[in-house]
């Protein structure tokens, strides 16, 4: 913006000497001035709230919590790191990665036919009826959703009528009473949870995977039939790879969203615990602020890993 | 606009049955919130519904407790949305042309608050407030709310300015006006309906939100800490129901004319 205007700008300061001009002048001359002084307000406001916050987020898990007294002890220690390594905390954390990476797995293959679908095979209307169709329930209310699924799979709810008008009592009987999957009734089941997160995070999956799939210009596929490729060779070597950012892209959004939710397993599933439900219940019911604080470095780290490999397949160009 | 001569034309079965199944997928929880809102059973979520009713909206209109959240979930989200506004729309004009050392943390760290889990940006902010001896108020939750909303005006304002025509702006300098009657009669008018869009997806994210919101509201009851009350202990499904119909409205809106906004605008810039 101020490079280029900047050469031209001398003929327009010699106009109007106002005060605004020699500002102006001033400003473009400087390159780098404009967007630094646009930048102070963002910068301060995530500098001191949101990066100051992760700073005592960080300091606060070396404290611990005083047994007898319930408060805090502000001495250095690696206590609580130390708790997040006993069996029942490394089990908790090793079942969040499991049901991230399942939720992942199963957005992505179901969202990337829709995806692919709104990019290359929609145009006009339809296409603004398909995007919208993705947008809606990506904005609309989290809770309402999640409270949609509760009627959905609610032992009484549509999902068993449906299943009985169809015969297949029996069948939802032995997924239910299936090791680790089953359940009460499907909305106390680890089923259910895994179902509820593919649907809460289907929608952020889908758009970045159909933006990547637009990019991809046509005449790399034309060449690829032309050079005598199946379509399925066409979709494996050229299409699927080029649209590799886009997936990773999406994957963060399911992987990250699944790793510190802690209401869907809360609402829907059995009592066992996930990552954020940890969280949650330290600083509130038990009030031990610092180990909340250090069990939710677990998911930063493991993110911060999921970035760097998702960041090498391009998905930051892709968001 | 482009052809699809390479692979066949029209989409295959497969591809079309896998397209239907995953928008009735999206959809069909949805239109079932609207029909329990009608039911007249009050004890349990039988399905389908014994009987039709709209007795419940009436039930649910003289609720106090569910209009003092409605209230505050909205004089939250508004003031969180003006923040937003501001912040998201200057990180925007200093990011979306130039190109210096750090510009790319500095736009990581715009999207951080949506990247790491609600729990984490949650309980960062808990724990700040609670080492600075901040009390719950109003404004802690403002505060949460605006971090997180800013990014979305960001994203809104960056594409349209990067869809702007650089030349635009050098013919405007070129007639003679400065940097300042440039961004007020050419920039502005081109990024205000992007912005408008901005703010109407940060409003239904703010009046939304829930999980970094039971870190800073303490006592104080938004219209999702409400919802969530319910969900997890339900006392009073029907009146539930009913609430549940009016948070899709209330976000539906916002969002449809946010993106009719963005189309249009961006057509116009293109043209």
């Amino acid at each position: 913006m101020s490079g280029a205007g900047a050469s031209t700008l001398n003929a327009g300061a010699q106009i109007g000497a106002g005060l605004g001009d020699r500002l102006s002048t001033h400003l473009l001359r400087r390159q780098y001035l404009l967007p630094m002084l646009l930048l102070i307000p963002p910068l301060l406001w995530f500098g001191v709230i949101y990066l100051g916050s992760l700073f005592t987020l960080l300091a606060q898990s070396f404290f611990r919590l005083d047994d007898f007294s319930g408060t805090i002890v502000y001495e250095i220690g690696l206590q609580n790191f130390i708790a997040l390594l006993e069996p029942a905390n490394l089990d908790v954390i090793r079942r969040s990665i499991v049901m991230a990476t399942l939720v992942t797995i199963a957005s992505v293959s179901i969202g990337f036919p829709l995806a692919y679908m709104m990019a290359r095979y929609t145009r006009g209307t339809t296409k603004a009826i398909l995007y919208v169709a993705v947008m809606l329930p990506l904005w609309s209310s989290y809770l309402v959703r999640l409270y949609a699924w509760k009627l959905l799979l609610a032992k009484e709810g549509a999902i068993a009528w449906l299943v009985t008008q169809l015969h297949l009592s029996w069948l939802l009987e032995a997924i239910l009473s299936a090791p680790v999957v089953g359940g009460n009734s499907l909305s106390f089941s680890p089923l259910g949870t895994f179902v509820v997160f593919v649907y809460m995070w289907l929608p952020f999956v889908i758009l970045p995977i159909q933006a990547s799939i637009e990019r991809i210009p046509p005449s790399l596929i034309e060449a690829s039939a032309d050079l005598g490729a199946h379509p399925r060779r066409t979709f494996w070597t050229v299409i699927l790879p080029l649209a590799m950012p886009g997936i990773a892209a999406g994957s963060i959004f399911s992987f990250s969203l699944t790793l510190g939710d802690y209401i869907i397993p809360q609402v829907i599933g059995n009592s066992t615990l996930f990552i954020g439900q940890v969280v949650y219940r330290q600083q509130g019911i038990a009030g031990n602020l610092p180990f909340a604080a250090a069990f939710s470095i677990a998911p930063i780290i493991i993110i911060a890993i999921y970035l760097w490999l998702a960041k090498r397949k391009g998905a930051f160009d892709a968001l | 606009m482009r052809s699809n001569s390479a692979l066949s034309a029209r989409p295959s079965l497969g591809l079309t049955l896998a397209t239907i199944g995953g928008v009735l997928f999206l959809h069909v929880p949805l239109a079932l919130i609207v029909l329990y809102a009608f039911s007249s059973e009050d004890k349990s979520y039988v399905f389908p519904p014994p009987s039709l009713t709209t007795q419940w909206f009436a039930v649910a209109l003289d609720r106090v407790d569910v209009w003092n959240a409605v209230t505050l979930s909205v004089q939250v989200a508004l003031c969180a949305t003006a923040l937003a506004l501001i912040l998201g729309t200057l990180a925007a004009g200093a990011l979306a042309r130039s190109k210096f050392f750090g510009r790319d943390a500095i736009s990581l760290l715009l999207i951080l608050p949506i990247a790491l889990p609600g729990v984490v940006t949650g309980i960062a902010l808990r724990s700040a407030y609670h080492s600075a001896d901040i009390p719950f108020s109003f404004w802690t939750i403002v505060i949460g709310h605006a971090t997180f909303c800013i990014v979305v005006v960001y994203n809104n304002a960056v594409a349209r300015l990067r869809r702007l025509s650089p030349s635009l702006i050098e013919a405007s300098m070129d007639l003679g006006a400065n940097a300042f009657q440039t961004f007020f009669y050419v920039v502005l008018p081109q990024l205000g309906s992007a912005l408008l869009a901005g703010a109407l997806l940060a409003f239904a994210l703010s009046f939304d939100e829930v999980i970094v919101t039971t870190f800073t509201a303490g006592q104080q009851t938004t219209l999702p800490i409400w919802m969530l009350q319910e969900l997890i202990r339900p006392r009073q499904r029907p009146v539930t129901n009913v609430v549940a119909v009016f948070i899709i409205a209330m976000t539906f809106i916002p969002i449809v004319a946010a993106y009719w906004l963005t189309q249009r605008g961006d057509d116009d810039v293109r043209r």
